[in-house]
């Protein structure tokens, strides 16, 4: 290389490092690149360990001793395992867990087909689908709390509109038609108000599967002569799987933690009909001030649907690397 | 600038003087707690007078009452200064007597010269003693009150009705004294055409979340002959709290649930039952005497057309009725402690009580209740001193709440959802109840 040539690229090395910024921490006497980093989230990791790890490991702490919150003058003696293996030998706990699953199974199911048709429907892009999109968003975005009161003026059996419905199309007295006080019908009463509330926000994760498959592959069928049906079960369906998969993962969890709508609509009833776990969990805990005892309860629907989650989140990537 | 400067400082100035002013003026503001209800409106509409007299500002936190046992059970459990003054629930006695939350007030009432003996003995005992029946005071009776029942005076005085009832069941159609009788008129009248619309025969206690269904399945079983424990070793419950006689008193209330309610009545308390009256859905209607002074003024159902009666006896004769109502106590953790008691003082006066009565409060002072003139005050004063005679209340113990929660579970199960034998229920609440006192090394 010339002088020439030598000193030119000095130059452009210089006007490269003149151009790069100076780390920030020089500027700072005595604190390191990492050190400033650490400087900055922390304030995010004191909040985090402050709002969610130091109440989990509180509660696990509680969950083994029988500290009562209302009465805070006691003694509190540790119990060992005795919290633990009094849930899980409680009949009332596991018809709650089995009441839940019941929830979990039936909301996931009907939600998902309902809203993967619907999606598919949208998905056609006919005349005023945008507006029947926003129209079937509406009940999503409604709060909990105005759903639960709304549904159940719905369902009173006097004066609400749900039996009179029913009443036209079966015949059946609408005094007859009690979806809250009925212990049959009281679960699926609920089912239809999350289904109908839910269904949206399934149907739009499962339009975003449907609108990211490549209009070629489709194109490709149609040179190949694929039928419409075999479209769907070879390209539309498996492609859309993995949002699927994702639409149940999230109600899935939500609707283990399901609470709201129950609590509004029935509270439980009639009977224990309709308590599912977060019901046990709140009436022991805030109810009945059984601390301890409620904390063992919500460490073991934590590591129910941590486990769960994290079993189902592995069959989910294995799907996606298909 | 500088003028600018001095106008602000000016204003800064006057706005913190009179915020201090305005501070000054209520320091001595008493806040107190209870549900919110009309009697808590009355309370307000009485404690002007003692604002008068003592210069002291009253401010009011009422709350729901589907939230008033865990607001205020909260608010006392975390040793909150909201509340100077708290007309807590008689179950929650044992509990804020045994955690320090209520100042012990016997000193006090002893340098007023307050007794407890110028006070209906039950309302004493439900509201003011823990432990129970011995000479330890915590509140002072405030608001008595009880589970009884009203009635559609105007149309259990129908001819045609009375002609129909006397032949169907052979006695005329009258407020019951008994329980087969309570469920004979509400069976006649359910699903009757009254005035061209249908109607039931009875609305009564059914709620599942706080303590509806239980106010309202012991009113019935403590007449059969419920018995929360042995008379003589006390916790033990076997035999008694399942006795048969309980059995028979919880299938009753099944029976009146399941044959004359109103449709979808599967969850109802105090203000559901009072709509159902007052809408002339129903003949009879089952709830705490509070509701009374509000029912006679109403428009379409007070007056002439309503009627009251005391909780009817059961098949041995047998006669108790739900306690419900409160005591009025100086909440421990107050800064305020001296003006609170002043505020008790003068509640506990003779001439306040009787004011208290005449405003829709219910005073427990004997000298109020034992009047002559009381039980032609008001067409309900008479059912309620009948009622007042035959009180009992649920579990007044520290660990009430899990021991209500355990009712309202059992109760509900059986009643509501048909889940079960009463017995199954009854054996499950022993069972239930066990568990609480062991955990609370009871037993």
């Amino acid at each position: 290389m010339t002088e020439a040539g030598l000193t030119m690229l000095n130059r452009t090395a210089d006007s490269v490092a003149r151009s790069t910024p100076e780390p920030l921490a020089r500027k700072v006497r005595g604190i390191s690149d990492k050190g400033l980093a650490w400087l900055f989230i922390s304030p995010t990791i004191l909040l985090l360990l402050a709002i969610n790890i130091f109440p989990l490991f509180w509660a696990i702490y509680l969950s083994f001793t029988n500290y009562r919150a209302n009465r805070p003058g006691e003694v509190v003696k540790n119990l060992g395992l005795a919290n633990y293996r009094r849930i899980l030998g409680d009949q009332d706990i596991w018809i709650a867990m089995q009441t839940t699953a019941h929830f979990v199974f039936w909301t996931i199911l009907l939600q998902t087909v309902i809203g993967f048709t619907l999606a598919w429907l949208i998905d056609r892009k006919f005349r005023g689908h945008a507006f029947w999109t926003t129209i079937i968003l509406v009940p999503m975005m409604l709060s909990p709390a105005v759903v639960g009161n709304f549904w159940r003026f719905l369902y009173e059996p006097q004066i609400g509109l749900f039996a009179y419905v029913v009443s036209f199309f079966t015949g059946i007295a609408p005094t007859n038609v009690q979806m809250l006080s009925n212990v049959e019908l009281a679960p699926w009463a609920i089912v239809i108000v999350d289904t109908w509330m839910w269904t949206p926000y399934v149907m739009l994760i499962c339009l975003a599967g449907l609108r990211s498959i490549p209009e070629y592959i489709y194109e490709a069928a149609e040179v190949d002569r694929a039928s419409n049906w075999r479209q769907f079960w070879s390209i539309t369906l498996p492609m859309a799987l993995p949002f699927i998969m994702l639409a149940v993962l999230f109600r899935g969890i939500e609707n283990f933690k399901m609470f709201d709508m129950v609590n509004l609509l029935t509270g439980g009833g009639p009977g224990s009909t309709t308590e599912v776990a977060s019901i046990t969990l709140k009436r022991q805990a805030f109810e009945s001030w059984r601390t301890g005892y409620s904390s063992a309860f919500a460490i073991i629907l934590f590591v129910a649907v941590f486990g769960l989650a994290n079993i189902y989140v592995k069959a989910l990537n294995k799907v996606k690397q298909r | 600038m500088k003028s600018t400067l001095k106008l602000a400082l000016g204003l800064a100035s006057a706005v913190t003087a009179s915020t201090a002013v305005s501070s000054a003026a209520h320091a001595e503001d008493l806040t107190l707690c209870w549900a919110a209800w009309d009697p808590a409106n009355a309370l307000v509409e009485l404690s002007k007078d003692f604002t008068k007299e003592t210069g002291i500002g009253m401010k009011f936190e009422f709350v729901p009452w589907t939230n008033y046992a865990d607001r205020f059970l909260n608010e006392l459990n975390s040793h909150g200064k909201l509340c100077d003054l708290i007309i807590g629930d008689s179950q929650w006695i044992g509990g804020a007597a045994e955690n320090g939350h209520y100042v012990k007030l016997n000193e006090f009432f002893d340098k007023e010269k307050i007794s407890m003996d110028d006070f209906v003995p039950a309302t004493v005992v439900g509201y003011s003693e823990w432990p129970k029946n011995t000479p330890n005071y915590w509140a002072l009776p405030a608001m008595g009150d009880v589970v009884g029942w009203t009635y559609r005076k105007d149309w259990f005085s129908r001819p045609e009705l009375q002609k129909e009832f006397k032949e169907k069941y052979g006695w005329d159609l009258a407020p019951p004294t008994t329980f087969d009788q309570l469920k004979q008129i509400a069976e006649f009248f359910q699903k009757r055409q009254i005035d061209g619309k249908t109607v039931y025969g009875a609305s009564i206690y059914t709620e599942r979340g706080s303590e509806g269904i239980t106010m309202g399945a012991m009113d019935v079983l403590y007449s059969y002959g419920f018995q929360y424990e042995n008379p003589k070793k006390a916790y033990e419950m076997e035999g008694f709290v399942n006795s048969e006689k309980s059995v028979k008193g919880l299938e009753f209330y099944k029976a009146l649930y399941d044959c004359c309610t109103p449709p979808g009545a599967s969850n109802s308390y105090m203000g559901e039952g009072v709509d159902a009256f007052k809408s002339g859905q129903v003949a009879m209607h089952m709830n705490f005497a509070f509701t009374w002074p509000g029912l006679q003024k109403d428009e379409n159902v007070g007056g002439d057309k309503i009627g009251y009666f005391v909780n009817p006896k059961g098949p041995d004769g047998d006669q108790f009725a739900q306690l419900g109502g409160q005591g009025i106590s100086v909440v421990s953790y107050s800064d305020k402690q001296e003006a609170a008691l002043k505020y008790i003082k003068w509640f506990a006066n003779k001439d306040v009580q009787a004011k208290w009565w005449s405003l829709g409060g219910y005073s427990c002072l004997n000298a109020v209740v034992k009047d002559t003139k009381f039980p032609s005050s008001q067409p309900y004063a008479q059912a309620f001193l009948d009622s007042m005679a035959v009180v009992k209340d649920f579990w007044a113990e520290p660990s009430y709440a899990p021991l209500l929660q355990a009712s309202q579970k059992r109760f509900h199960d059986y009643v509501v959802a048909g889940q079960g034998s009463a017995k199954d229920a009854l054996d499950g609440l022993v069972k239930d109840w066990t568990q609480v006192f062991q955990d609370d090394g009871k037993m």
